[in-house]
């Protein structure tokens, strides 16, 4: 990803002597990093349409269902929402060590560390203000989903572990630790079929945006993805991360704290996944049990490489997918697809954008005439 | 408490014949990503094709009734999904490792939704040969029923040695992995070696597929496989590429899979799931052992991006 902005970043520099510089010249890159993207989703999406057909239903009646579902009415509109939500986050975990040149795919470990942490602040605090029980549970998901990554991070820094492997391997260790505290020190008693901690109680839940149905969360992923944003793009530590991800002699070179660097970013990679369950919790479920499982930290990754990395485009490309899986649903009753389709598509769109990445660069339109 | 005869020792007697039971997948998948990982690439998507195998499989074996059409089936998915991953990774500036986790989430999601289906009908399995007749003890005859997969993964991993060593083919793939302009200079294609190695180890990933759904467990859910496609893609990276350090892993790696279900048996139930996460926990535990951030691996082939 890194070398793919670098590569752009020296053609324009290359294109931009003349004084007439043509708005294809000035913009091609720019244009680029939508249009490619644009078009691997659609190219996605006429696969899936065709796998579909393959299955015996109208592709079109898919694509409708699909535009229905996720942004049809305010109604689907605000399932979306409230989808994109942990996405923004899950996704942001994967993002943000990236910009450093690392591949972390743990998001849904990190989820389900926060999770049971903000669950566990909240179990321990029963009583006090629900202000600060919401404020405790924020500083324990953060701080849960935060050492989770970390440890990937430092595994990679001391160890030279792969960060990739190992935190995957901790999303399968995280959600041992989840069933084992949910089905015995943490459970609720009452809960019989599906083991459960007891419910944080309706106080402390963070509750709804006024007019909506969309939960708080949503406000949590936007200001952490802008909060990504400028971090990354804005600040001198930014600055020195993107640095190090780019080539990390020369960082060592200059001085730069690189194993501090990674530690801190993956701490905030974590703490972001870890809010997400936090808000699972205290926004949607109420309590910790195996249900949190439900794949965000996965399609997280997806939604980072689609955005190509960039926090802020994380943003719309959160709300696509949210749409997408908030669409399953509808799919499932109207179409009698299975409720697997929509990891279909995300698997298919996934594959498009990878390949798409050989584009970048080459469509003969967009280098102007030179 | 279990048969009074043997007591405890069902413990590792249920372990001993987990290692071999549950070995079977880890092994395959395993030499396959030895394989592809040789030739210069990592295939994480190695997940994917386990998970599509083992429903192939079943879905093969339940419309063929023949279990070994099921496992042949498995292997060409596999292969075709190598294909596909190969084939992506030799366009220009595409990552392999990306590659490899879209095609965790893809293979996953495809055989959840072909598989739909299957999760009621109940396919005909794999036979297994009873090394246990000369025995009374039941717990004795079950840990050594063995299935003919496992001993067949057991003959790959040194013909795989044998043949890195010293085949034309082993030492093409092995000059792709270390030096792929040597390759070229040779006259070779990188990425057509790249392919067929991708191919072939998709292959093995997808019977070690096979033996999920058509052996042990022996049935198609969508639970069968958690991890253990990439807990496998990581016991590679310990084992130093070495096929036959791959085989003493993958028994390792079984006989700690089987321990949960082993002391469930006895009555231990605490903990349960702690003792299930005890493979991937084992994984890191050797990873943090055997890694060092000073040097590359020992063995490592100088082309593979995920060691650098």
């Amino acid at each position: 990803m890194t070398t793919d902005a670098a590569e752009g970043g020296v053609e324009a520099a290359g294109v931009a002597p003349a004084a007439d510089v043509g708005f294809l010249q000035r913009y091609g890159a720019s244009i680029e990093y939508i249009l490619i993207p644009a078009a691997a989703l659609i190219g996605a999406l006429a696969v899936f349409g065709l796998f579909v057909a393959m299955y015996g239903k109208n592709p079109l009646d898919l694509y409708f269902y699909m535009y229905y579902g996720a942004f049809g009415t305010w109604f689907s509109w605000q399932n979306t929402l409230t989808r994109a939500a942990p996405l923004i986050l899950t996704a942001l975990c994967t993002a943000l060590p990236a910009q450093l040149g690392m591949v972390i795919i743990g998001g849904e470990g990190a989820l389900l560390i926060g999770a049971l942490s903000a669950t566990a602040a909240a179990l321990a605090m029963q009583g006090a203000a629900p202000i600060v029980v919401q404020i405790a549970m924020v500083i324990a998901g953060v701080i849960g989903g935060g050492l989770w990554i970390t440890l990937s991070g430092a595994l990679r820094q001391y160890r030279g572990v792969n960060e990739t492997i190992s935190s995957l391997l901790l999303v399968y260790i995280g959600l041992a630790i989840l069933n084992h505290l949910v089905e015995g020190a943490m459970r609720d008693p009452a809960s019989l079929n599906k083991p459960s901690t007891r419910e944080i109680g309706a106080a402390n839940m963070i509750g709804t945006i006024p007019g909506t149905d969309v939960h708080w969360g949503l406000v949590f992923g936007l200001v952490a993805a802008i909060a990504s944003y400028i971090l990354i793009y804005h600040t001198t530590f930014g600055f020195a991360a993107r640095v190090a991800g780019g080539n990390i002699r020369a960082a060592k070179i200059v001085g730069l704290g690189v194993g501090k660097l990674i530690l801190t970013i993956c701490f905030l990679a974590g703490a972001c996944a870890g809010l997400a369950g936090m808000i699972e919790v205290a926004a949607v479920q109420g309590r910790t049990n195996a249900n949190l499982a439900a794949g965000y930290g996965f399609t997280g990754i997806l939604v980072a490489f689609l955005a190509r990395q960039n926090p802020l485009a994380i943003i719309p490309v959160a709300i696509l997918l949210g749409g997408i899986s908030a669409s399953g649903g509808l799919l499932q009753r109207r179409l009698g697809l299975p409720d697997a389709s929509v990891l279909v598509l995300q698997g298919i769109i996934f594959v498009f954008v990878l390949a798409s990445d050989a584009l970048y660069g080459r469509i003969g339109f967009l280098k102007g005439k030179s | 408490m279990a048969d009074p005869s043997i007591g405890l020792w069902t413990v590792p007697l249920a372990v001993f014949g987990g290692a071999i039971r549950v070995s079977t997948p880890f092994l395959f998948v395993s030499l396959g990503e030895c394989i592809t990982e040789r030739s210069g690439r990592i295939n994480l998507g190695l997940e994917g094709t386990l998970v599509m195998g083992a429903m192939s499989a079943y879905g093969i074996s339940y419309l063929s009734g023949s279990p070994w059409l099921g496992v042949l089936a498995a292997g060409i998915t596999g292969a075709l999904l190598g294909a596909l991953h190969a084939g992506i990774c030799s366009l220009p500036r595409v990552n392999d490792v990306a590659v490899g986790i879209a095609l965790m989430l893809f293979g996953t999601g495809l055989a959840f939704f072909l598989g739909k289906p299957l999760i009621e009908p109940t396919a005909p399995r794999l036979p297994a040969i009873d090394f246990g007749w000369w025995s009374d003890i039941p717990q004795v005859r079950a840990a050594l029923r063995i299935n003919v997969l496992f001993l067949i993964g057991v003959a790959i991993a040194p013909l795989l040695f044998w043949a890195f060593k010293t085949t034309r083919w082993g030492l093409l793939i092995r000059t792709a992995g270390e030096s792929s302009d040597a390759a070229r200079a040779m006259g070779h294609s990188v990425l057509l070696i790249r392919l067929r190695a991708t191919m072939v180890g998709g292959f093995l990933a997808g019977i070690g597929g096979s033996f999920l759904s058509l052996f042990y467990p022996g049935s198609w859910n969508e639970g069968l496989s958690s991890g253990q496609g990439i807990t496998a893609v990581a016991l590679v990276i310990f084992a130093r590429w070495d096929p036959l350090l791959c085989l003493w892993a993958s028994l390792a790696f079984g006989g700690a899979a089987a321990l949960g279900p082993a002391l469930q048996s006895v009555g231990v139930t605490s903990g349960y799931h702690l003792f299930n996460a005890a493979p991937y926990i084992l994984t890191l535990a050797i990873m943090i052992i055997t890694c060092s951030p000073k040097r590359t691996l020992t063995g490592a082939p100088a082309e593979l991006s995920i060691t650098r």
